[in-house]
């Protein structure tokens, strides 16, 4: 079964139409990359799967996006739990102002977790999932803010995946961090894999390469493209596909 | 370019101007120039403080044993009652007499203390005058008592006015912050723009009229209010004080709290919400926690606000120069006993200069708590990468 | 884990009672400030009429109208602002076009906080030394005005500042670009387009300074002087101060509450005109210049 499927998905801010008639289906445990130029509906697409849109005043979808086969946008869909299911990692390293270990214990909390020892259980879990324990286990109690760049976007991750979703959005996680630090993330997703389904936004193309098993190239809204990684950059079978992809555009 | 120094130009003057004036409080005694206080020569009291001598005459301290001296009853003069002791044709149709008079009287009863203009001084004068200290620190900031026109000797201790000042301000922030928080949350996270676009002139209006309205407005309704609420015999308190000041202080917290909140990155608020949190979660788990230096920096500023605000305290808050003790009492503020009395304090004098000692204190108050707000608004703790 | 449905119902149940008392609170100072406004609308507008606003005070203030008043105070906006708009509008443009960022912009700056941070009454206590005393103007519109002055200063610059600095770099890059000097682009590229926001801030430090009573108090605000003046060593009555006089210190406060709610009403109005046509101008000229 498709872990996510997208079904005739139109978006529109207010009159202008955004997404048009997107299909897709995502199979459990694997890394799909959307790619596509600025202002492509890449990123609009995305926040589709944890309702992210619904927070912009004026827009509308039709169309089904189904994750696990039930349909999201259903009547009577409880988002907060959509939400823990579905987790999220952003562009920017974005903690919150508080303490490492209050960032990663933030979805457990606000989802009413109070269980004092399975919290601190969660999020040393998850803060060696993204390899990063050994370098905060002396400052939990340290503000988030003292990470470097690149510490910070692991914690970010360590924090979506302390609610124990079966999905993980990244919008261009690596877009404002140094090549080391994208490295340890590319790593990271790689690893991710075996446990979660990864769907990540990314303009670098080396990297949808090097972290996705299949590619979505996305144009004006529409889905142009979507197949295995590895066709679409040897053998893509529509040409502005291979425009984009050897930088002829965008 | 003058212009661009303009306003570090008028800062400095008016340091100078108001410290020059101020200061020379401690450089004046409290007895009022062209007096003198005499003793007998044989009494061994050499000295008094400001505070013995208004007691003596408030009849408070009734023996000079209390002063450390012999243990006999005081004997108060004061120029008016020079005719207990002699008749018209001794003191002189135009008191020609009068110096002679009160030598001899002075003379006479060991156990005198005299108060009069020194122009009656007699040339040969038996007794002896009384040295009086200059106005120390320790009194002005400590007094309890401030009577700047108290005959013979002025009380000048600030300590009423100054607890008069934060306990009004106080009460007004205790009221203002929960409201202008509340409003602050709500017109930045909770209301759409249409809202949004109503409210922030509203806010601007309140922010606009003038305090002396608001000073009107609150002795003709607040003050009669309190009055019949709480059974008091006059509404004039710090309560209606507080209540007014409270409503003055409202826009400084709303406007500096909600842009400090409109500040919180959209992505950090969208990270909660996608761990998800609610709205109501992220407002107060992520919103106000970011934005908590803005937040304290509006209700600082807001309390300053409060401490500086003349006409509307002086009109509702009854003016009693004690220090407080409930809510329901008349009290004074800094401001208000400068706009109040400065009109009748003679030019240079002590109480004058007590006045501006006042504004000096003022001054140093609100430039502290402006200095406090721009440390913690240049903290940025939150962004140092 | 507890049951999902539940816990989302709590959170929704929480989140509607604390939306609801914001928005409760929010709604009751709006309610307050229409309370103040009406109540002095109510109370005042059967007092105002032409008589009332033309006519001088009569019976010990309980008749007749305010008229000294009201030209008091116009002069001394007028005063002020003669005094602080050129000075203000200069200092922005300076700090702002000329100064580069640094330890003197940060001072000068700060020392603009601190102006517009300090109270009304020792701008009071500093005009009377200075300007009454320390250089005899008297209790004078002179020494009043400039009192104002140097409180609407830091306002004026405020506002000015903020205006320049929303006009964009190109339109100096621009004229710079063409051979014209920094003075010629300021005056006739910057200065232009920045033009009607100054004008707003001009706006509401007349608003600002018609309502202030402190500074005028031991500067020029006379009890009661039922003449005009005639030149500006004269003492002069103030709507403020003859709104404190009249409801603090009149001679039969019950025979004066009438022309007090009138002042009251007169000066509301005034800060209504300035609030409005402030905001009317800024949205005029806000869409005015998105459309260039």
């Amino acid at each position: 079964m498709n872990k996510i499927e997208s079904k005739d998905v139109n978006f529109f801010y207010g009159a202008s139409q955004a997404l048009k008639n997107i299909n897709i289906a995502i199979k459990p445990n694997t890394v799909t990359a959307l790619i596509g130029p600025s202002g492509c509906g890449k990123s609009t697409y995305l926040r589709l799967f944890n309702r992210m849109n619904d927070l912009i005043d004026n827009t509308k979808i039709n169309g089904q996006v189904l994750i696990d086969g039930d349909d999201i946008y259903a009547k009577g869909v409880n988002v907060d739990s959509l939400r823990k299911k579905v987790g999220m990692v952003f562009q920017k390293p974005n903690p919150f102002p508080k303490t490492i270990f209050e960032n990663v214990a933030y979805g457990l909390r606000v989802n009413g977790i109070s269980d004092k020892k399975l919290i601190e259980e969660r999020v040393e879990t998850s803060i060696k999932q993204v390899v990063l324990w050994d370098e905060v286990k002396d400052k939990l109690k340290k503000s988030a803010f003292e990470l470097s760049g690149g510490q910070q976007q692991r914690l970010c991750i360590a924090r979506a995946l302390a609610i124990q979703p079966s999905i993980l959005l990244m919008d261009e996680p690596t877009s404002a961090l140094d090549p080391i630090s994208t490295a340890k993330v590319e790593e990271l997703i790689y690893e991710l894999k075996t446990k979660y389904t990864i769907v990540i936004v990314t303009h670098n193309m080396q990297q949808a390469g090097r972290v996705s098993d299949t590619t979505a190239f996305f144009y004006m809204g529409e889905l142009i493209e979507h197949d295995n990684t590895k066709t679409i950059f040897t053998n893509p079978k529509i040409e502005r596909t291979q425009n984009y992809i050897t930088g002829r555009f965008g | 370019m003058l212009s661009g120094t303009v306003t570090s130009l008028t800062v400095v003057l008016i340091v100078i101007f108001l410290f020059k004036e101020g200061l020379g409080v401690f450089d004046k005694k409290p007895v009022e120039d062209g007096y003198v206080i005499a003793l007998n020569k044989n009494n061994p009291v050499q000295k008094l403080s400001s505070e013995q001598i208004k007691n003596i005459y408030d009849q408070k301290i009734t023996h000079w044993s209390e002063l450390g001296g012999k243990p006999d009853s005081i004997v108060l003069f004061r120029l008016e009652d020079i005719s207990n002791f002699y008749s018209d044709d001794e003191i002189g149709a135009n008191f020609e007499g009068l110096p002679n008079c009160i030598n001899r009287l002075i003379d006479s009863l060991p156990d005198i203390i005299a108060f009069f203009p020194d122009k009656y001084l007699d040339k040969n004068f038996k007794g002896k005058q009384l040295a009086v200290d200059k106005i120390s620190f320790k009194e002005f900031f400590g007094g309890k008592e401030w009577f700047p026109t108290a005959q013979p000797s002025a009380q000048l201790g600030v300590l009423p006015l100054i607890l008069g000042t934060l306990w009004v301000s106080l009460g007004a922030i205790l009221l203002a912050l929960p409201l202008g928080l509340a409003a602050a949350v709500y017109m930045s996270e909770i209301a759409n723009d249409r809202v949004r676009r109503i409210m922030k002139p509203l806010i601007e209006l309140l922010a606009g009229i003038p305090s002396v309205v608001y000073g009107f407005f609150g002795l003709v309704i607040i003050v009669p209010l309190i009055q019949k609420t709480f059974n008091l015999p006059v509404g004039e308190t710090g309560l209606a004080g507080s209540i007014v000041l409270g409503i003055m202080a409202l826009p400084t917290i709303i406007t500096i709290s909600e842009d400090a909140m409109r500040n919180t990155p959209r992505a950090m608020k969208e990270a909660s919400l996608a761990l998800g949190a609610s709205k109501w979660q992220t407002i107060y788990k992520v919103v106000v926690p970011y934005s908590i230096s803005g937040i304290s920096a509006g209700a600082i500023l807001g309390i300053g606000r409060a401490i500086g605000e003349t006409m509307a305290v002086l009109m509702v808050t009854g003016n009693a120069a004690v220090i407080p003790h409930s809510i329901l009492e008349p009290v004074r503020t800094i401001p208000a006993t400068i706009a109040a009395e400065l009109g009748e304090a003679p030019n240079g004098g002590l109480h004058y200069k007590a006045l501006f000692a006042l504004g000096c204190i003022l001054f140093l108050i609100t430039l502290f708590i402006n200095l406090t707000v721009e440390f913690i608004s240049n903290r940025n703790k939150y962004n140092k990468h | 884990m507890p049951d999902e449905n539940k816990l989302a119902k709590s959170k929704k149940r929480k989140q509607a009672v604390a939306f609801g008392i914001f928005r409760i609170l929010t709604y009751s100072i709006v309610a307050i400030l229409f309370i103040i406004l009406s109540f002095i609308i109510y109370k005042g507008i059967s007092v105002i009429n032409w008589n009332f606003i033309t006519q001088m005070p009569t019976e010990g203030m309980t008749k007749g109208g305010i008229f000294p008043a009201i030209v008091g105070t116009l002069c001394l906006v007028a005063g002020s602002m003669i005094f602080a708009f050129p000075v203000g509008v200069l200092a922005a443009i300076y700090m702002n076009e000329y100064v580069k960022d640094g330890i003197i912009k940060k001072i000068i700056k700060q020392m603009t906080n601190n102006l517009a941070g300090i109270p009304s009454i020792v701008f009071g206590l500093f005009g009377m030394s200075l300007f009454v005393n320390k250089l005899h103007f008297g209790d004078s519109i002179l020494a009043g005005s400039l009192t104002l002055g140097l409180l609407a200063l830091p306002v004026v610059i405020r506002t000015t500042e903020e205006s320049l600095k929303a006009v964009d770099n190109t339109f100096r890059h621009a004229s710079l670009g063409l051979g014209a000097t920094k003075w010629e682009t300021t005056r006739r590229v910057v200065l232009p387009i920045a033009f009607p926001n100054i004008i707003t801030g001009l706006i509401l430090s007349i608003g600002r300074v018609s309502g202030e009573t402190a500074p005028i108090l031991f500067t020029v605000a006379a009890y009661f002087l039922p003449k005009l003046p005639t030149s500006i060593f004269d003492q002069a009555m103030a709507l403020p101060y003859h709104l404190y006089v009249l409801s603090t210190s009149g001679t039969d406060i019950e025979a004066t509450r009438p022309i007090a709610y009138g002042t009251a009403l007169v000066l509301i109005i005034i800060v209504l005109i300035a609030n409005l046509l402030a905001n009317g101008l800024r949205k005029y000229f806000g869409k005015k210049v998105k459309m260039n």
